[in-house]
């Protein structure tokens, strides 16, 4: 029991990462513009945070204050990043894979040429504690106490609270009903009043706060708040967009793709802790791959029956109306 | 000829548009706005030595030229691999590890197969071209059969090549030294021949990729198969009607593309090297190859076209030695990837933005024209 909860603990911090920058990755689609930069963004908004943190780690503020501050940084970094998105694939009417391909390229140039200028590494090293041990009163809960409230960070309550506002966000709201419809059909869309460019916009700009949110989590609570312009966030940005797929661009289903791919890899990294596993005697390059393995083949199940939104990657023309 | 020039320049004055409008003005305009942003980060990270460092940027690569060849053949196969799946609209991003899967072919076969030095060198480049092609054919399948996005897919198949090949190389006693965390030293049989520039590793292989090159600009522009690939990437759905074999065509061009990409790490691979350690022996470290990610630049800056592609791999490689030693006054190589990522993003529209710019002239000139017409009725 205790390894089930162990491997449950160290999934979480994983899956919110995932499942927020998929978040991202979905509103942008379904506005209707592929936003294929996530990684990129996803560094550049970890970058700033964990930025942040460094200039105040050694001031007296209370180190999960300067987590909040430090997320809202990523946040705001990150949809600055994606408005050279939006410009080049709504105003430019370029092709949107290959402008994504040089945001996800200039981020870890600079953050390597800024970092070995002026910190003489690959990145930034903190050593903030943002670790939660346990929460009072509410680990006593007996099961949920256990997955929940012990060994944590913050970011999963944050990420929780998230995908509840966004859900209703995308179902519930007259916004959420017009973005959609700029994803399926933007000149029906256009035909009743809607504004596509700028209903695009913040499809890309959502995208890019939401990733940036991620990748500032992705360091927080996999790499200890540290970040590096080599390793960056290890493809999770694609994973993320691997997720989205996995779960028909519906938030929900994109909450459970996540915890499914957070649980592969938490378990790959927890080998030695498990006996049936470790005495299968595997090589840790299998668990390794597992995670992008199981990526592949379940694009393989899913992509027969996509229900991609039916105008993302098209460039939108009025004069094609 | 002062006759010529004046026709040219006459020309030039009434061609306003055709002229910003072609694909060559459009990259030139690119790679311009690239440049000036890097100049404008180097002005940001040290603005006393940025002028200096910029000059170095720009011309250090002349200095170097036997170099940048070698640095130039495995970006050129890369960017030829790109550049072909592109062709037919599809987004070959595992160029890196169709790349990675050709140089552990090649390695394998020069490491552990024995055989005469003629044959050996040709046998280890056909093995990458497998060893490229079985991991470039798999996306291709995959876009085909089952409409699985080929840019996902090939994603994973760089994190899984790389991690595959590194512990195919780690658990085998013959290729790698543990002591030293890489694999031998390849033989000198399956070394490519040299080009003999002296204080450089420029070899053969650098006009074998661009007889490949060639090759592939001949496929494209002289055969049924390079016209329906150009076809189907221009209108997936009228070349379907027309009835051109979409799914064996996808599976074809990937398979292709694989290939290319793999005959560039047997390309860097096998290149003889007077730097211990930039070539002849890999080091798993888990890396992607950076090389596979520069096709697609060199790739999109040539336009997708073969012989575009030559000039655009020589250019980065040329930017790339001269970024090296940008080091000298205190900057890091990591500025030509920033340059390079610029490129890209304005080369991106940049064809929509040279023909506003062509428009624009164009309609002030009318206007001036216009203005004269009024002007002289008036008197």
């Amino acid at each position: 029991m205790d390894t089930i909860y162990y491997l449950i603990q160290k999934m979480l911090p994983v899956a919110i990462p995932l499942l927020l920058v998929a978040l991202g990755g979905m509103f942008s689609e379904r506005s209707g513009i592929i936003n294929i930069a996530l990684e990129g963004i996803m560094l550049f908004g970890a970058y700033f945070g964990v930025l942040f943190i460094y200039f105040t780690q050694a001031s007296s503020m209370n180190p999960q204050i300067i987590f909040l501050i430090g997320m809202i940084v990523a946040m705001i970094s990150g949809l600055v990043y994606s408005l050279l998105l939006a410009f080049g694939s709504i105003n430019m009417k370029a092709n949107q894979v290959i402008v994504g391909t040089a945001m996800n390229m200039f981020i870890p140039a600079v953050v390597l040429l800024f970092s070995k200028m002026f910190f003489s590494s690959d990145g930034i090293t903190t050593n903030i504690i943002l670790y939660i041990n346990e929460v009072p009163i509410l680990s006593q809960i007996p099961i949920l106490g256990d997955i929940l409230f012990k060994n944590t960070y913050l970011t999963v309550y944050i990420g929780l609270i998230l995908l509840v506002v966004l859900t209703i966000l995308l179902y519930k709201t007259k916004f959420g009903l017009r973005l959609r419809a700029c994803g399926e059909h933007p000149h029906a869309a256009d035909s009743v009043g809607i504004n596509v460019y700028k209903m695009r916009y913040f499809g890309v700009m959502l995208s890019g706060a939401l990733a940036g949110i991620g990748g500032f989590f992705y360091s927080v609570g996999i790499t200890d708040a540290n970040v590096s312009g080599h390793s960056g966030v290890a493809g999770f940005g694609f994973l993320a967009l691997a997720v989205m797929i996995f779960g028909q661009w519906k938030p929900i289903r994109i909450f459970f793709a996540a915890l499914l791919f957070a649980f592969l890899r938490a378990l790959a990294y927890s080998i030695p802790l498990i006996p049936f596993l470790d005495n299968l005697g595997l090589d840790q390059t299998f668990y390794k791959i597992l995670p992008y393995l199981a990526t592949l083949i379940v694009l393989i199940f899913t992509s027969k029956k996509s229900r991609a939104p039916k105008a993302e990657g098209i460039p939108y023309d009025k004069a094609l109306r | 000829m002062n006759n010529f020039i004046s026709n040219l320049l006459n020309k030039i004055k009434h061609n306003y548009k055709d002229i910003f409008s072609s694909s060559f003005f459009a990259t030139l305009m690119a790679i311009m706005i690239g440049m000036f942003f890097g100049l404008l980060v180097m002005l940001i990270a040290n603005p006393s030595n940025a002028m200096a460092g910029f000059g170095k940027l720009l011309f250090g690569g002349f200095t170097k030229f036997g170099d940048v060849l070698y640095f130039a053949t495995p970006i050129l196969m890369t960017g030829l691999a790109v550049g072909f799946a592109f062709k037919m609209g599809l987004f070959n991003i595992g160029a890196s590890g169709q790349y990675t899967m050709g140089l552990f072919f090649a390695l394998y076969v020069g490491l552990m197969w024995d055989l005469p030095a003629g044959i050996h060198w040709i046998v280890a480049v056909l093995a990458a071209m497998i060893g490229g092609m079985l991991w470039g054919v798999i996306p291709g399948i995959l876009k085909a059969h089952l409409n699985v996005n080929e840019v996902i897919t090939s994603i994973m198949l760089n994190y899984i090549g790389v991690y595959l090949v590194d512990f195919l190389i780690k658990n085998n006693g013959t290729l790698f030294i543990s002591v030293e965390s890489r694999t031998k030293y390849l033989p000198e049989s399956v070394q490519s021949l040299t080009l003999g520039i002296p204080g450089s590793n420029a070899n053969i292989t650098f006009i074998i990729a661009v007889g490949i090159a060639v090759l592939m600009y001949i496929i494209l522009k002289k055969t049924t198969f390079g016209y329906e690939l150009v076809a189907t990437g221009m209108n997936k759905h009228a070349s379907e009607y027309a009835g051109i074999n979409y799914k064996r065509n996808t599976i074809i061009a990937m398979l292709i593309s694989g290939g290319l990409a793999g005959l560039g790490g047997a390309f860097a691979i096998l290149a003889p090297s007077n730097i211990a350690g930039a070539s002849m022996t890999y080091e798993p470290v888990g890396i992607i190859a950076a090389n596979g990610f520069n096709g697609i630049a060199v790739a999109l800056l040539g336009n997708s076209n073969p012989v575009g592609i030559v000039f655009s791999a020589l250019f980065i490689s040329h930017i790339q030695r001269g970024g090296t030693q940008t080091s000298l006054f205190g900057y890091k190589p990591e500025i030509v990837d920033v340059v390079i990522s610029i490129i890209i993003y304005f080369s991106a529209f940049a064809l929509l933005m040279s023909h506003s710019i062509g428009k624009y002239l164009k309609s002030r000139k009318e206007k001036k024209e216009l203005k004269n017409e009024i002007s002289k009725e008036g008197k």
